[in-house]
Formats: structure tokens, C-alpha cells, sequence
């Protein structure tokens, strides 16, 4: 019986096995960084799903009008009452996602090269031109 | 060319605003959500739009391909430059509160500090997303 | 200043590595390239000596304490590794010079220069930070200036190697988060210090144990893969063949080292000896696996016949070696994998550098095609020579003091088998090197008079590199008393 209050993480576990299932048996070099992305993204929704708190809001600070130095102190000692996500998976994933862009925009480049220099980006083929010389 | 108008002339009022709301997002990102990197995106965005619309060479002519490097490096530059600004004054890598001198309170170096931070990170995000665009739509393509 | 030179080890060089992009002409880049590595390396002794004097250092990034923000945490056995990093670096930079101008076409040498600078600075951040998520940025930082100088190798192979790097290491880095992920949800934090606390707490409240166990597992896959061990090499041998030659001596040398590094640091520090030696059993799964690794990869080792090749797989070999020493668990296990890091590092740094120079000079580093250079190239392939005495383990090299360590951490836990395994690695090291000696020394070459002794700066760091490989053979006392404290230091054990 699949309870519902982990149902965040059941997605996760399927986008999982999703992308590292295409990452594994596809020849195809773009399909393979499409199934890298994926599995990326699943653990940033693990995150995600981590710092969620049933009922809390996002973290700012929820009176503070001005952002100046004493506003802001009093604004934080009203704001106790007030029920607040944790951030910290946010910020971790906000680097994450940044190292997947990185990730993504290298592989492809790789892929664009290893096209022009084989003339395909099928895994056998480039192993069978290899093989050839 | 000529007869996409509604493109063009939709590209051209949507422009200015796409910058405009980067830069929202930008300096709200010091308290509350946004921040560098979405506004560097949404930043870059603005000429990758520009690019599809009016051609990838008219774009060039906006912004040079050179610009962009220089302006993913720079980000980094100005990143660090804050934390080593941070240091020469006193305190840690990165501690905003030694920024300004002692009589100052403390937050004003934080708060200008996360800005300077900010700032570095939406240079370096808008230089790197429009050099990763012409990158990729520059190449040749090479049918075989 | 003086306070703030843990940051400045990594900020410097990664200021430097947007500077060098920015220079965009070979020769201020490589100024600035070198700069960087000979400070970093600079900053790296002068760390050691002061951890050996005054004990662990802590720096707070941004004035933040640790729980809160993120600390550098430099003990006995980072400094140990970021000497190891920076040194290397520091003689690389200077090899890269010549060999990079003859590999790697004009436009392309500033960037080189800046990935090198970001591979230094995250290496070397994944060696001085306190905080696990902190690990993974840096690691990425590396990871992805690695791909990329990779991809930079002369071959076309070069591009497919550096995408299957590519593909693997960012599986591992991600299991690698999944790992962090796991136990930021049993422990709210991601503090080293913090999580070693909260860890035990956890576990021995019974209801998180499982959770942990997977965290451990997840971390343990992901960091294996990225150094290399045995069944998840794969990436490996290609990465190291075909990329550009100061890359290859240069990574050779330190990637995995670092990742050994970090391995050690997950089991000793963060999770503690017992619960991945006791809860986990550690030990029955990365010894057979090690010992594999060394007996399997010596005998592929073996059949290569593109040395470069053969020497990548000596160093999955050798990273069997490291890990062997981790699974004894035992101090005497621990430091001989430490020290062995070290000396791995030079010896499998000047052996790539010396095949570096016969690429420079013939264009190929298959055996067949090194007939009679130990006449035409006598000071490389010297250096070829003695640095391959040290991986046979002759006695007054550093391979000796690394196996000597090993063998007798083995016998010290009875396991005669283990000792005879390292020994049979070793016979099995003296057939691969010899076959390209063999080749080099007793075979005629035709066209001897036409190639030349490489260039004086190429052989000058290569030389450095044997020197240091006999150097610390014959005066072993420094090296092995850093890594018996540092094996302390992880294990715990208070000298």
C-alpha cells in the first residue's frame, strides 16, 4: 500500500529509475544526457520535497516592510510565530541546478564535437569506427 | 524576414520588460525571492529571443561574442573581488561586515555585500547562458 | 594575511583562472597559471607546518561559524593531500608549458590554463572543507574542468573518452548528493564535525539506521566511481590515453588521489571507524574488490600495447593498493594508503611525464614504435626507468616504503594472503615496465639519429618528479610520520 504522504518521494524514485534506466541502455549520446538530466532532477525534487514543511510558508521574513537594520530585527522577532520551510535544500539545489546546466551544456558541446569528428552520435557506430582504423 | 511583423515588433516591446523585470528580480533577491541567478537568466533570455527572432548575426552586432566571455570572467572577478575586498579589511573570506569602516553598522556591509555578490553572480550567468547560446547556434552544422 | 591563507589556498586560484580566460594569449595565461600553482603550493607546505605544529586549523567562510555556514577544516591529512595537489600541480604547470604549445592548438591555451587553475582550486577545496555539500560543488568544479581538458587530446577518441567521463562521473557525483540528501534528512545538518555527532546519535537510536546505511551506501558508489575503483573504472583507461600529456601526468597524479581522500573521510570521519567497519563491514567488501583491482588490472596492464594505456591501467591497479590499505581499518592500513597516495603520485606522475616527452618527440607512445630510445632519448627514458623501480617497489624508492607499510599491515592482522597478493602486484608491475624497457633498450631503431633528447623543460619537472620518488624512498622518516598522524588523526586515535 503506497501511502500518500510519501508520495513526493515515490515520484522521485520513479523519475529515478526513469533516467537511470535511459542513461544505462540507450546507444544514443544525446538520449543518454537526456537521461542524465533526469535522474539529475530527481534528486533535486528529493530536496525540494525534503525542506518542505506541511504548512509552512516561504522563509522571508513576513512583516518586514523595509529590509533596513532595525526593521529587520523587529520583523524577525515577530516573525516566530510564523511556520517557515527550511531554506537550506532551496539554496543547495539552486547550486545543484546550476551544476546541471554546466553538466548538460558540456555533454551536449561534447556531443556536437564528437558529431562533427565521427559523423554520428550512435555509441556502436562510433565504437565500430574506432575499431575500423 | 519582412513578414514576421507581429514577431518583430512583439520581440521589440517585450525586450525592455524582460530586462526590466531580470533587474526586479536582481535587487529583490537581497530579501526575498530572486537573486543573480534567475536574473541572469531571465537577463540572458531577453537576447536569446532577440537572436531567434531577428538572426543570429544581428545579434552578434548587439552583443559581440567576445562580450559575453568577458562577461561570464568578469561575474567570477567581481564575486571574489567583494570576498577579497572582505579580507583585506580584516575579516573572513566573504564576512560583508568588515566592508565598510567600524563606525558603520554592521548590517549596511551585509546588505551591500549580498548586493555586490549578486551583482558578480548575474554578470557571470548572463555572460555564460549567451556564450553557451552562440556556442551551440554557431556551429556549423555538417550533414553526412 | 596570514590567518586568512586557508581561503586564499582555493580563492586564489580560482581568482587566477578567470584572469588567465580573460589574458586570452598563451604566454601571460601560463604565467598566471603558474603563479597560482606555485602559490597554492606556497600556501600548502606552509599549512602542513603549521598543522604539525599547532594542530587543526578552522577557518569560517564569511565570519559564519561552522553548524551555521561553512568552515575549511584543515587537519593532518588535508594538508597532507593539498601538499601532495599543489606540488604536482606546481610541477606540472611548468611541464605543461612546452607540452601543452606542441598538443593543443594556440587559440584554445588560455582556457586550458583557466580549467587547469579551476581543477587546482577544486581539488583542493574537496580537500580542505568542513562541509559535505560544500564537497560536491567543489568536486564538480574539478569534475568539469577535468572533462573538459580531457576533451581538449589530439585523438577524436578524446572527445568519447571525455564523454564517458562525463556520463559516469556525474552519476557518481549525484549519488553522491543523494548521499548528502539522506543524511541531511536524519541529522538537519551538513557540517563534517556536526554529522560525525549526530550520526552515532541517530543510528544507535535505532530508528534512522537504515536511512544511514543507504546514505553510506549511496556515498560510497559515487566516490568509488569517481577514483576508479576496480569494477567502476571503466571511464578511466580511455580518460588517461588520450588526453593531452601534461593533462594525463597532471590528473594521474591528483584526481584520484583526492577521491581516495575523500573516501577516507567519509568512512573515518563523518560516519566513524565503527559504523562503517562494524554496521557496514567495509572491510569484506573493498578488500576483495582491491585486491581484484590489483591482480586484474596488473594483467591488462600487461597486454597493453599503447603505454600510456598500460599505465592507466597500473593506476587502477594502484588505487586497488590505497583502498587495500583503508580496508585493514587498522592505523598501520590507514597510513599506508596515505603514504602511498604521496608516492603514488610522483612516481605515476613522472611516469606519464616521461611518456609526455616521447610523445613530444615521436608523436606516439605505443611500445612498438619506441624501439632503441633508451639511445636517441637516454635522460627519458632514465626517468622512465627509475620511476618504474619505484612502481616495481625497489627498495630506496618510494614504492618500496609504501609496499613495506602495506605488507606489514597485512601481516600485523595475520592475513598472509593479502601480503602475498601485494607482492604478487609488484612481480606483475616489473613485467609491464619491463616490456616497454625491453623494448626501449634492446631493440635497433633505424632512424636513430633523427630523434633528438626531449627539451630541457620537459625533462627538468619529470626529473624533479623521479628525484622526489628517490628522495623520499631513501629519507621515508617525514612522509611516513605525516601519514601515521594523519591516520590517527581519521582513526581517532590520539597520539
Amino acid at each position: 500500500m503506497i501511502s500518500f504522504t510519501l508520495f513526493n518521494y515515490w515520484a522521485v524514485i520513479v523519475l529515478m529509475m526513469v533516467g537511470f534506466y535511459t542513461l544505462i541502455s540507450r546507444d544514443n549520446l544525446v538520449k543518454k544526457l537526456i537521461g542524465l538530466n533526469i535522474f539529475q532532477t530527481s534528486v533535486i525534487m528529493m530536496y525540494v520535497s525534503i525542506g518542505k514543511i506541511t504548512g509552512g510558508t516561504a522563509p522571508i521574513l513576513m512583516e518586514s516592510g523595509d529590509h533596513g537594520g532595525e526593521v529587520a530585527v523587529d520583523a524577525g522577532h515577530a516573525a516566530v510565530e510564523v511556520l517557515y520551510s527550511n531554506p537550506i535544500p532551496h539554496v543547495l539545489m539552486l547550486t545543484a541546478i546550476v551544476v546541471g546546466v554546466a553538466t548538460l551544456a558540456l555533454g551536449l558541446s561534447l556531443v556536437v564535437r564528437i558529431n562533427e569528428a565521427y559523423g554520428t552520435i550512435e555509441e556502436d557506430e562510433i565504437a565500430r569506427k574506432d575499431n575500423a582504423r | 524576414m519582412d513578414d514576421r511583423v507581429i514577431l518583430r515588433i512583439g520581440t521589440k516591446i517585450l525586450s525592455p520588460f524582460i530586462l526590466i523585470f531580470a533587474l526586479y528580480v536582481q535587487f529583490h533577491g537581497d530579501y526575498g525571492p530572486g537573486g543573480g541567478f534567475q536574473a541572469g537568466v531571465i537577463f540572458a533570455a531577453a537576447f536569446v529571443l532577440y537572436a531567434l527572432v531577428f538572426g543570429l548575426g544581428n545579434a552578434i552586432k548587439v552583443m559581440p561574442p567576445k562580450v559575453a566571455y568577458i562577461c561570464g570572467a568578469m561575474g567570477v572577478v567581481i564575486y571574489l573581488g567583494v570576498g577579497y575586498l572582505s579580507m583585506f579589511r580584516g575579516g573572513e573570506f566573504l564576512n560583508y561586515s568588515y566592508l565598510f569602516d567600524p563606525e558603520h553598522d554592521p548590517t549596511h556591509g551585509q546588505h551591500y555585500g549580498i548586493i555586490g555578490i549578486e551583482l558578480g553572480v548575474l554578470v557571470t550567468v548572463f555572460g555564460v547562458m549567451v556564450a553557451l547560446f552562440y556556442a551551440f547556434a554557431g556551429r556549423r552544422r555538417i550533414d553526412t | 594575511m596570514s590567518q586568512n591563507l586557508p581561503a586564499l589556498l582555493v580563492v586564489v586560484p580560482m581568482l587566477l583562472a578567470p584572469i588567465a580566460a580573460l589574458l586570452n594569449r598563451s604566454g601571460p595565461a601560463w604565467v598566471v597559471a603558474a603563479g597560482g600553482s606555485w602559490f597554492a603550493f606556497g600556501a600548502a607546505v606552509q599549512l602542513l607546518r603549521r598543522v604539525m605544529t599547532e594542530g587543526v586549523i578552522v577557518y569560517s567562510l564569511g565570519g559564519w561559524a561552522a553548524p551555521i555556514g561553512i568552515e575549511y577544516r584543515i587537519d593532518m591529512v588535508s594538508a597532507f593531500v593539498t601538499v601532495i595537489v599543489t606540488s604536482i600541480a606546481a610541477v606540472g604547470v611548468i611541464y605543461a608549458r612546452v607540452s601543452v604549445a606542441d598538443e593543443i592548438s594556440e587559440d584554445r591555451h588560455a582556457l586550458f590554463y583557466a580549467a587547469f587553475l579551476l581543477n587546482v582550486c577544486g581539488l583542493l577545496g574537496i580537500a580542505i572543507t568542513g562541509d559535505v555539500f560544500n564537497v560536491f560543488v567543489f568536486l564538480e568544479i574539478s569534475s568539469l574542468s577535468a572533462y573538459s581538458m580531457i576533451a581538449l587530446g589530439h585523438d577524436r577518441r578524446a572527445l568519447t573518452a571525455a564523454f564517458q567521463y562525463l556520463i559516469m562521473g556525474s552519476v557518481g557525483a549525484t549519488f553522491i548528493v543523494i548521499g548528502i540528501g539522506l543524511l541531511f534528512v536524519m541529522t538537519g545538518t551538513l557540517g563534517m564535525m556536526d554529522l560525525a555527532q549526530r550520526i552515532p546519535e541517530v543510528w544507535a537510536s535505532g530508528e534512522g539506521d537504515r536511512t544511514i546505511a543507504v546514505a553510506f551506501t549511496f556515498l560510497t558508489v559515487g566516490v568509488t566511481l569517481k577514483l576508479a575503483l576496480f569494477p567502476l573504472h571503466l571511464w578511466l583507461p580511455n580518460a588517461y590515453t588520450y588526453a593531452p600529456s601534461a593533462v594525463t601526468g597532471y590528473m594521474a597524479a591528483t584526481s584520484t588521489k583526492v577521491m581516495v581522500y575523500l573516501l577516507m573521510r567519509f568512512f573515518f570521519t563523518v560516519f566513524g571507524e565503527q559504523f562503517s567497519f562494524d554496521r557496514m563491514q567495509l572491510d569484506m567488501v573493498l578488500m576483495p574488490l582491491a585486491l581484484v583491482a590489483i591482480l586484474a588490472m596488473s594483467l591488462v596492464a600487461i597486454y597493453q600495447t599503447n603505454v600510456k594505456r598500460l599505465l592507466a591501467f597500473s593506476s587502477v591497479a594502484q588505487i586497488g593498493y590505497m583502498v587495500l590499505g583503508i580496508s585493514l581499518g587498522s592505523v598501520l592500513g590507514v597510513a599506508a594508503g596515505i603514504i602511498h597516495l604521496f608516492n603514488h603520485a610522483l612516481m605515476k606522475g613522472a611516469l606519464f611525464m616521461a611518456m609526455g616527452c616521447v610523445m613530444y618527440r615521436i608523436g606516439s607512445v605505443r611500445i612498438e614504435d619506441m624501439k632503441g630510445l633508451g639511445k636517441a632519448m637516454p635522460w627519458t627514458m632514465a626517468a622512465f626507468v627509475g620511476a618504474g623501480l619505484s612502481m616495481i617497489g625497489v627498495p630506496l624508492t618510494v614504492g618500496f616504503i609504501s609496499k613495506w607499510y602495506l605488507v606489514q599491515a597485512a601481516l600485523a592482522q595475520g592475513s598472509w594472503f593479502v601480503a602475498a597478493i601485494v607482492m604478487v602486484g609488484s612481480l606483475m608491475a616489473l613485467i609491464y615496465i619491463w616490456k616497454v624497457i625491453e623494448v626501449a633498450y634492446f631493440e635497433r631503431r633505424e632512424d636513430e639519429d633523427e630523434i633528438q633528447e626531449a627539451p630541457l623543460s620537459l625533462l627538468v619537472p619529470t626529473w624533479a618528479l623521479v628525484a622526489a620518488s628517490f628522495w623520499f624512498g631513501i629519507d621515508a622518516g617525514t612522509t611516513s610520520q605525516v601519514a601515521i598522524s594523519a591516520a590517527e588523526t581519521l582513526l581517532g586515535v590520539m597520539p
